[in-house]
């Protein structure tokens, strides 16, 4: 089991705590969800926030009012995916100690659990790098954990609810991705726990522009690679995005979703491809017998493409200049496997880093359609196919940038697969 | 053949694909005086293409001079069989394997031949550089790839009516052939070989790649290859075609565990390709299954770039080519139902019926640039073409067959420049024929039958019409075999050259006919009809005379309508005429429906003659004898007396026992001979005789000849007259002009009337005013 490490820990705890169940009305907390009356303020609360988070004043001001409409710890936000379930907590650092003693103890528990450990049974890990610490929320301060795990562990972590008596805390689990419908009355059934079922895109429009907004200490959350096209040049600089809209926002999780986003409300789907994350790894695991992503990309980096992809030049002896294409311009991906000669000579390796070069270049190609045709300039990549990816970011800058003339800017966020859970998080704390 | 081996280390294969023989007759043909050759070599298949004459008979007639000396025969004219050279263009796809048997095979056939060139495409073009030019003794020439592939395609789209085809798995006919557009372009070409190059075509000479993808054929036969260890990309899509992609691929409801609903997107859309396959045990898929899963991918990724491109483009003409389509009804299916996914069914996906053989013909071109075939009007030879094949194994019995190994295109050049009837109200929505028997099972089936049955007699009148010759009955024969097994090929695939039509069994016979030297099988029973015909004109028209306007115009009209009960194309018909030779046109009318007809617009027709004569009336005649000379010149004249002009268009060559524009031309002048109307008219120019153009028993408006157009134009034509079941009702029943029509046909098959509702010998008589002309009394406000 994945997550053999909270069964042990649950035991006593799960005794202790059955009796405690004392069922709060959920009309009541739902309630407060749709009558709040402040959903101007709710929908740009990212924006106020980071400017809230260096005036203690402000905050203590605005706490009564807002205390009535912060939901009880603990703060979650998660994404479930096609194949990661991504959770954001929110640790309040700012907790009194009149606080500390009324917390209820599994409360505790997890909050410790989750804090102490950067990795959680074999497959859950906390992203320690992306922690936002100092970060005021709903007028608490504390700091914001990025965990991730396979979606296909998610009966475990179901299980560790359920052992914990995650439903006795009575806290609104937030929700996103496929996975908050498919699995919903598994949390309910397994876990006793009712999910607040939230649109994937709009949690991750809202999550983008909340963290691009608060995140000013540190490194830049948005960055590019100034000259993408020299790979000895190529280096990552930060990004400013002031004025972000029009935006094209690629979404890489398992598939594909481009989205062009005019302001925090207004966006739209503007088309997707089945050809995303889901596809380098699956494709991979079959050629190469791996069985993991980071394990792919390992493979990849150490791979060569041109020995498995047909080039312009193996075609045309160089380039085909009566269409403007390069040598080296790729003309058939796997093309070369189409010889028994060559697929008997290719590595493992090679055949990972076709496989990332052919996805990834689709992925370009099909976001700069989009971008010519709904118009905008700017696009930012994010989700997990990016994750310590830089193979593929350095791709797609360059591929935006050659084929755009230049027209095209490439921009990635630190957080990449992590803003469907912010989302979350955010409807959890401004409903909208 | 003689064996070369040994040359080439590597060609063993070929070697042993030596022990094909070619039969010459069948395969390369005419090649004794072939030039201008051109090859497209690609990845599995070659073509061949290059230019001939082909020498064969024409039935050519030829007045007496009755004034010079005593008429020797009561005949009129005289028929003469006369050797005529016709340009034809052979096109010829085989497995490159048998490439160099093939070139043995042209070089030994090759007799006088002044080419030095041969122009050479294709990712192969470079590799049997040296062996085409030692086999052949001919320079090999490249031309760019793109350029012959849109020249090619231009030149079908433009000859080939049917070309272009919707392909719809799940409805009754796959095939779903569009309508040949009068203005080709703009279209994207989006041409998926070993990767995907998207090219916009704005003219003929102007195209750019506008962009591409490196995911095409390639990808799914290379990566293919290396997931199912299956080598070949047909076998690769067998795979495909039996496999279930669900279990390899992540689909929506494997996220959401049922629909999106808010993006509408259904639960069975992939929402990660092979996103299964990370999770699931190694081993644990089907080589069927990820084929499956792969070429999905591919598709819809093809699919979505080409949507993409043709958005931004503003383009709405988007043709699939390339050997990944190929005829595969697989990869057609999925890239179809990708476009239709992408673009919510705005844009169809189009494949081309000569999709294989585009660099073929473009090489060709690039190499005929002198002779200019494109001012000329090509026409699909059926005899000669082996038409569309469906690779689906179940389907397709003959696949395996010679006939599949090798596939022909053969195309004529036509002597007249073919263009639209500048009345049809709108020409790019006009479908000439009157049921797409592709479509429509239950008249396909009767069809088909229906000129099997006739085939013995249509033998019969063949041999009879060249009695002197001894080696007909042979070549009688091997029409009768020829056209059976293109009933057969039809019978199984009726797509084979784009819609089945009455119309295409007809020219696919006529076809036939001619490819074997019986280029008038009717031709003297024309004669001795015609000649009989005239004998009866002057009494005709004298008792036309004696009626009164009002009793003279109902006996004009039933005139052509009995007269059009004599055809021997029908076969109700044609046993009665057989039997009795001495049928009678006062029979024939006894025959006749009495009205009200089946469709009858006599009473508008007959208030319309009270009003203005018309300006000019065009007039696309039948048949022979007395439907032409008893039946329409009466009809004819007295149009003119009205005040008409009479442009009467005929074909320009034979078919059946209509007739034909040589005809036409020494009846009209006998007629005048006996006719001071007539010879008035002709005098004055105010009767004119046109070739249509056309050489079929059926009429296709937008296929006309050149200088008809422009008579009808120059004449401000306010009159189109069809007579005739082929041209009224099998085709043209529901064509639309931009003028009065009238539309005049007796029933002579039983089965038709039958379908229309009527019974053999009903009569339409369909007049149809534009709903548009303000000359239309029914609709003009009262």
């Amino acid at each position: 089991m994945a997550f053999n490490g909270y069964k042990r820990e649950d035991e006593n705890i799960g005794e202790d705590e059955t009796p405690t169940k004392q069922p709060r009305s959920d009309m009541e907390m739902h309630g407060g969800f749709t009558h709040d009356p402040d959903n101007e303020a709710a929908s740009s609360a990212g924006r106020d926030t980071s400017d809230r988070r260096t005036s203690n004043a402000t905050a203590r001001h605005r706490s009564d009012s807002v205390k009535k409409t912060r939901p009880p710890f603990p703060w979650f936000g998660m994404d479930i995916g096609g194949t990661l379930v991504k959770l954001v907590y929110f640790e309040p650092k700012d907790i009194t100690a009149e606080e500390e003693q009324e917390e209820v103890e599994n409360l505790k528990s997890i909050r410790h659990y989750l804090t102490s450990n950067t990795a959680y049974g074999k497959t859950g890990i906390r992203d320690v790098h992306l922690e936002l610490q100092d970060l005021t929320l709903c007028g608490r301060t504390g700091n914001l954990h990025f965990i991730r795990f396979p979606t296909h562990d998610l009966p475990a972590f179901l299980q560790m609810g359920r052992n914990k008596h995650f439903s006795s805390l009575h806290t609104t689990l937030c929700a996103t991705g496929g996975g908050a419908y498919k699995f919903e009355s598994d949390f309910r059934t397994m876990a006793d726990l009712q999910l607040h079922k939230l649109d994937e895109l709009d949690c991750l429009v809202r999550g983008v522009l909340y963290i691009d907004s608060v995140v000013s200490s540190g490194p830049s959350e948005c960055y590019y690679f100034e000259n993408p096209t020299d790979p000895d040049r190529c280096i990552q600089r930060p990004y400013t995005l002031e004025n972000p809209y029009p935006l094209l926002l690629v979404n890489i999780g398992s598939g594909v979703s481009i989205l062009a986003v005019y302001s925090e409300t207004n966006y739209k789907r503007v088309t997707g491809t089945s050809l995303g994350g889901g596809t380098f790894l699956g494709l991979c695991c079959l050629l190469t017998g791996c069985s993991t992503f980071e394990e792919a990309l390992e493979m990849a980096s150490q791979g060569e493409s041109t020995r498995v992809d047909k080039l312009v030049r193996d075609i045309y002896g160089g380039d085909y200049e009566r269409f403007g294409l390069p040598g080296w311009a790729v003309a058939s991906s796997f093309g070369h496997m189409m010889s028994k000669e060559k697929r008997e000579s290719v590595s493992k390796e090679d055949l990972a880093r076709a496989t990332l070069v052919t996805i990834t270049n689709n992925i370009g190609s099909i976001t700069r359609m989009c971008a010519l045709n709904e118009n905008i300039e700017r696009v930012v990549f994010v989700g997990n196919f990016l994750r310590v990816n830089t193979l593929s970011m350095k791709l797609l800058a360059y591929a935006m940038d050659y084929w755009s003339k230049g027209q095209l800017k490439a921009l990635f966020l630190q957080h990449e697969g992590y803003f469907g859970a912010v989302g979350a998080l955010l409807e959890l704390l401004h409903p909208s | 053949m003689a064996e070369c081996g040994g040359l080439h280390s590597g060609s063993r294969r070929h070697t042993m694909d030596k022990s094909i023989t070619l039969p010459p007759d069948e395969i390369f043909r005419n090649l004794e005086n072939a030039k201008r050759f051109a090859i497209d070599i690609g990845g599995s298949l070659t073509k061949l293409a290059y230019y001939s004459t082909v020498q064969h008979k024409v039935a050519k007639v030829r007045s007496f001079d009755h004034t010079a000396k005593e008429a020797t025969s009561d005949e009129l004219y005289e028929i003469t069989m006369q050797e005529e050279v016709t340009a034809r263009l052979h096109f010829i796809k085989f497995e490159n394997a048998y490439i160099e048997t093939c070139l043995d095979f042209v070089r030994d056939h090759l007799v006088n031949t002044d080419t030095k060139v041969i122009k050479a495409t294709g990712g192969g073009a470079h590799k049997f550089k040296e062996l085409i030019e030692r086999k052949l003794g001919l320079r090999v020439d490249k031309e760019d790839e793109m350029t012959c592939l849109i020249k090619g395609c231009n030149f079908v789209l433009r000859n080939i009516p049917h070309e272009a085809f919707v392909y719809a798995k799940h409805a009754d006919s796959e095939f779903r052939f569009q309508t040949t557009q009068p203005d080709i372009f703009p279209y994207l070409l989006v041409n998926i070989g070993s990767g995907v190059s998207i090219v916009k075509v704005e003219s003929e000479d102007k195209f750019e790649r506008i962009g591409g993808s490196s995911i095409g054929g390639g990808t799914f036969w290379g990566l293919g290859a290396l997931l199912t260890k299956t080598k070949r990309f047909d076998e690769l899509l067998q795979l495909a075609s039996k496999g279930q992609h669900t279990s390899v691929d992540m689909l929506v409801k494997d996220i959401y565990g049922g629909s999106y609903g808010s993006l509408g997107l259904t639960g069975d859309l992939i929402a990660s390709s092979f996103g299964k396959s990370a999770t699931a045990d190694k081993g644990g898929f089907s080589k069927e299954d990820m084929a499956k899963s792969l070429l999905h991918m591919i598709s819809n990724d093809i699919g979505q770039l080409a949507c993409l491109y043709a958005k931004l483009h503003s383009l709405s003409r988007v043709y699939f080519g390339g050997f990944f389509i190929r005829g595969h009804p697989v990869t057609m299916h999925t890239i179809t139902y990708s476009i239709n996914f992408f673009t919510k069914g705005e844009v169809q996906a189009l494949f081309l019926r000569h999709e294989g053989y585009l660099g073929a013909i473009g090489a060709f071109l690039k190499g005929a640039e002198e002779d200019n075939p494109n001012q000329y009007s090509w026409g699909e030879n059926y005899a000669g073409s082996s038409g569309l094949m469906s690779v689906s194994p179940d389907m397709n019995p003959m696949q395996r067959a010679r006939s599949g190994t090798f596939d022909m295109l053969e195309m004529d050049r036509l002597e007249r420049k073919l263009v639209n009837l500048p009345l049809l109200q709108d020409a790019s929505s006009y479908i000439p024929d009157t049921v797409d028997l592709t479509e429509d099972a239950l008249a396909r089936e009767y069809w088909l039958y229906c000129f099997e049955e006739a085939l013995d007699g249509v033998v019969k009148r063949a041999l009879a019409s060249q009695p002197d010759i001894p080696e007909a009955a042979e070549r009688a024969e091997k029409f009768r075999q020829k056209y059976r097994h293109k009933l057969q090929t039809l019978r199984h695939q009726p797509f084979a050259y784009g819609s089945l039509t009455v119309r295409s069994l007809l020219d696919t016979r006529e076809h036939c006919l001619n490819e074997f030297n019986f280029p008038d099988p009717y031709s003297k029973i024309k004669q001795r009809e015609n000649d009989a015909a005239l004998k009866y004109y002057q009494k005709a028209v004298q008792s036309l005379e004696e009626l009164s306007w009002e009793e003279r115009q109902f006996a004009l009209v039933r005139g052509v309508l009995a007269g059009n009960v004599f055809d021997w194309g029908a076969k109700a018909v044609s046993d009665v005429l057989e039997s009795d030779p001495e049928f009678g046109f006062e029979q024939a009318k006894r025959q006749l429906e009495e009205r009200p007809w089946l469709v009858d617009s006599y009473d508008e027709w007959f208030e319309r003659l009270k009003g203005p004569p018309h300006k000019c009336a065009l007039f696309f005649v039948d048949n022979s004898g007395v439907d032409i000379i008893l039946g329409v010149m009466p009809f004819v004249r007295e149009l003119l007396s009205r005040g008409t002009e009479v442009v009467l268009a005929s074909n320009s060559s034979p078919a059946l026992n209509d007739v034909t524009n040589g005809e036409l031309q020494i009846l009209t002048e006998s007629i005048a001979a006996m006719d001071p109307v007539i010879r008035a008219a002709l005098g004055e120019d105010r009767l004119t005789l046109v070739q249509s153009g056309s050489s079929s028993p059926c009429l296709d408006l937008s296929r006309l000849d050149k200088v008809l157009a422009m008579v009808v134009r120059e004449r401000k034509t306010d009159l189109v007259i069809i007579e005739g079941m082929g041209r009224a009702i099998h085709t043209n029943y529901y064509a639309m002009l931009s003028c009065e029509s009238l539309k005049m046909a007796v029933i002579k098959n039983s089965w038709l009337a039958d379908r229309l509702g009527g019974k053999l010998f009903s009569v339409v008589f369909k007049y149809e005013v534009p709903a548009a002309g303000i000359d239309s009394p029914a609709l003009t406000p009262s």
